[in-house]
């Protein structure tokens, strides 16, 4: 086990995939002789070449369009977008392209294109730079979706989303990115967790707080103050929201009864909402509350320094867990 | 079949009318008129927006700026552009157009708000004739194209600007921009400034061609100016704008010129070039040759040095100021001018979150008190 930032685990795990097949390629702008703003691909081109690691043109839509042409013909690219209000331009690439051709192909081609996306708010910057567009993509058909929360899960489901001959829009959680945590570098992801799992992070039996990306830790640090109130809240880090685990949240749900789900994307019309129609669908007669959701207003990301008040905090998710123990 | 890369026998023509040593130059196409008081006004210009940029950058780095984006090197392609400009035309700009923005008369302080996180933007643009930034690389370029076409629909004599970098040439929005304004015929001026770098991103990686000869593809004459040169800037700009008003369509400017500073704030530029580039490039300082010129043909004396210098200290010393004290906005202001109308789930968020910072009400959150930053980040 080694000691890894999320961001050096992500650029470990990129390594591997390297390494291990020929056929990745990482592209993106200034992915190469920099390293990525945020140095995820720092050192990778030096050591694979311009031909694998390519820094591309300045247009979003192009890096995911050829990154479709490039996988036709047997590549396996890994996009990076700089940042997540910037992939708007490839929207269109993505969801009338990427996500469709497996369907409309008839299963004869298949697009193992990763797109990484530096995701949501918290490092004080201007806009477009703190946005958190994951139901966009979880509402495309033919896209998986996930979002790693810690070292650990990014360098193994960065390599799993590599592996996966699906579309793959991968969240990485910006304000996160320096938080350090245990990696085993060395064992392969053979054994890890499936990425279209869930992870229960903390046990606990009264309530379940599902979340996911860069409210895992204040969700985990919710729950520790929770514990001291003698509430035991059950931390769930979704990792996947699309396909979502059902089976781990309903479990959780059963257990406790009670439900908050929390993510910086506003609620209205989130993650949250389909969520918890299916845990109100699936867990009717288990809840002693409705499902309750913590998260981002129906308004666009304000400025930075208005974003505290914005980005649910761990005051705003512990209301909402004394909330559920209000019915 | 071959390649017209611009490094073959003859070197793309760039105009200039003031060499980096300061002498002045005529060039047929661009005579220009300019009074030494009109020069001097330049120049006064040109040293009052560094000025603002070293203040903001030096507030970046004591907190009080989230990031800024730096004009070091672009002040005569901004102040030449901007003061060629008549008071109706509209301009476009990118989120660096500091200089630009100076001459439409926005308060600095403005600017720095957004970078401070205070504000969006905030200023009128029709009050000012200047556009919000734009950060969604070259999506303005669409932008001014429509309002081109409205100018056009008008038969108002206006015609409006848009600036953009190296890097935004490659993006979608911006070619369909060319195709637009060329089709239409629209009375629009296409302001590239060529700063060399899109981020850590050379030049040759956006284009094999010198950029302002992508201009004849989409049928509209291009020009490369000396963006280090402020009456170059200035007279090709004049002239490409007097071209629009006059029906005759969009022109292409290059204005070819270097980032001297960082991207951003939190760009670290050591990591992708070479510090001999930003020596050769600082001989071509946009500043240092209009203050020659001043001198020796202007016999300007030191006294009006001096004089702009002092006035830069004092708007350096207000800008900090202003932004040091500048307060945050109350919280609730997350909600304002998100519709024109009401929008009744948005009004019960806010209610809900009024109702939550009232419970907390004696204990800091919601006092409207600034909190400290959030980590390092990483910014276009």
């Amino acid at each position: 086990m080694t000691k890894l930032t999320l961001s050096k685990a992500l650029n470990e795990g990129l390594r591997k995939a390297l390494e291990n097949d020929p056929k990745v390629l990482i592209m993106g702008e200034d992915v190469g002789k920099l390293g990525g703003v945020f140095r995820v691909t720092d050192g990778l081109q030096k050591d694979f070449g311009e031909h694998r690691v390519v820094d591309t043109p300045l247009a979003e839509s192009g890096i995911v369009g050829t990154a479709i042409g490039l996988a036709l013909r047997g590549y396996r690219p890994v996009c990076e977008i700089q940042f997540d209000g910037f992939v708007y331009p490839a929207f269109d690439q993505i969801v009338s392209q990427l996500a469709k051709m497996h369907y409309r192909s008839r299963g004869n081609v298949k697009l193992p294109v990763t797109i990484r996306i530096p995701c949501g708010g918290g490092i004080g910057a201007v806009e477009h730079h703190s946005e958190s567009p994951e139901a966009l993509f979880a509402h495309i058909a033919g896209l998986r979706v996930v979002a790693c929360a810690d070292a650990s899960d990014a360098f193994t489901m960065i390599q799993q989303s590599i592996s996966s001959d699906d579309p793959v829009i991968f969240f990485e959680p910006k304000r996160r990115y320096w938080d350090k945590g245990e990696v085993d570098t060395a064992g392969g992801v053979a054994n890890a967790l499936p990425m279209s799992k869930a992870r229960v992070a903390m046990e606990g039996s009264d309530v379940t707080l599902l979340t996911y990306g860069p409210l895992v830790r204040s969700a985990i640090e919710a729950a520790l103050a929770a514990r001291q109130d003698g509430r035991g809240v059950e931390v769930v880090d979704l990792r996947s929201l699309s396909p979502l685990d059902m089976d781990t949240i309903t479990a959780s749900v059963r257990k406790t009864g009670r439900c908050v789900v929390a993510h910086e994307a506003p609620t209205y019309a989130g993650m949250g909402a389909e969520i918890a129609a299916r845990i109100t669908e699936q867990c009717f007669y288990n809840l002693e509350a409705p499902v309750l959701r913590v998260g981002g207003f129906a308004t666009p990301y304000p400025p930075s320094r208005l974003e505290e008040h914005y980005l649910p905090d761990l005051d705003r998710i512990l209301d909402a867990v004394d909330r559920t123990f209000g019915y | 079949m071959t390649m017209e890369t611009g490094t073959a026998a003859a070197p793309p023509e760039l105009i200039q009318l003031l060499t980096p040593e300061g002498e002045r130059l005529d060039h047929p196409g661009y005579p220009i008129d300019l009074s030494d008081e009109e020069i001097k006004s330049m120049y006064r210009d040109l040293v009052l927006v560094r000025r603002i940029d070293t203040e903001a950058i030096a507030l970046q780095r004591q907190g009080e700026l989230g990031i800024w984006a730096s004009l070091l090197g672009q002040e005569a392609a901004q102040i030449g552009s901007g003061r060629a400009l008549g008071p109706d035309d509209m301009a476009f700009p990118t989120y660096r157009e500091h200089g630009v923005a100076w001459c439409r008369g926005i308060d600095p302080v403005q600017l720095l708000e957004l970078y401070r996180g205070v504000s969006h933007g905030g200023w009128n643009p029709e009050e000012h004739k200047f556009h919000l930034y734009t950060i969604v690389i070259g999506a303005q370029t669409l932008h001014a194209t429509g309002y081109a076409m409205g100018i056009q629909r008008d038969g108002a004599e206006e015609a409006a600007i848009v600036y953009f970098g190296d890097g935004a040439t490659s993006q979608g929005d911006v070619n369909e921009a060319f195709v637009w304004a060329s089709v239409f015929n629209a009375p629009l001026v296409f302001f590239c400034q060529n700063n060399q770098w899109a981020i850590s991103e050379p030049l040759e990686r956006q284009s094999r061609i010198p950029l302002y000869q992508r201009a004849r593809g989409f049928g509209f004459p291009g020009v490369r100016v000396d963006g280090n040169d402020v009456l170059a800037c200035y007279a090709v700009t004049r002239k490409a704008m007097d071209a629009a008003r006059e029906g005759q369509g969009p022109t292409l400017i290059e204005a070819y010129t270097y980032r001297m500073g960082a991207h951003t704030t939190t760009d670290d530029p050591t990591r992708y070039r070479l510090a001999s580039d930003l020596e050769a490039w600082k001989l071509k300082d946009p500043i240092e040759r209009v203050r020659s010129y001043l001198v020796r043909a202007g016999n300007v004396g030191s006294d009006f040095f001096a004089e702009v210098d002092a006035e830069a200290d004092k708007i350096g010393a207000t800008v900090r100021d202003a932004c040091r004290t500048m307060a945050d906005p109350p919280p609730l202001a997350i909600f304002d001018e998100v519709y024109t109308e009401d929008n009744p789930i948005m009004r019960a968020e806010r209610e809900e979150f009024a109702a939550y910072l009232e419970s907390f009400e004696g204990s800091d959150e919601g006092s409207g008190e600034t909190s400290p930053r959030f980590g390092q980040g990483a910014a276009r």
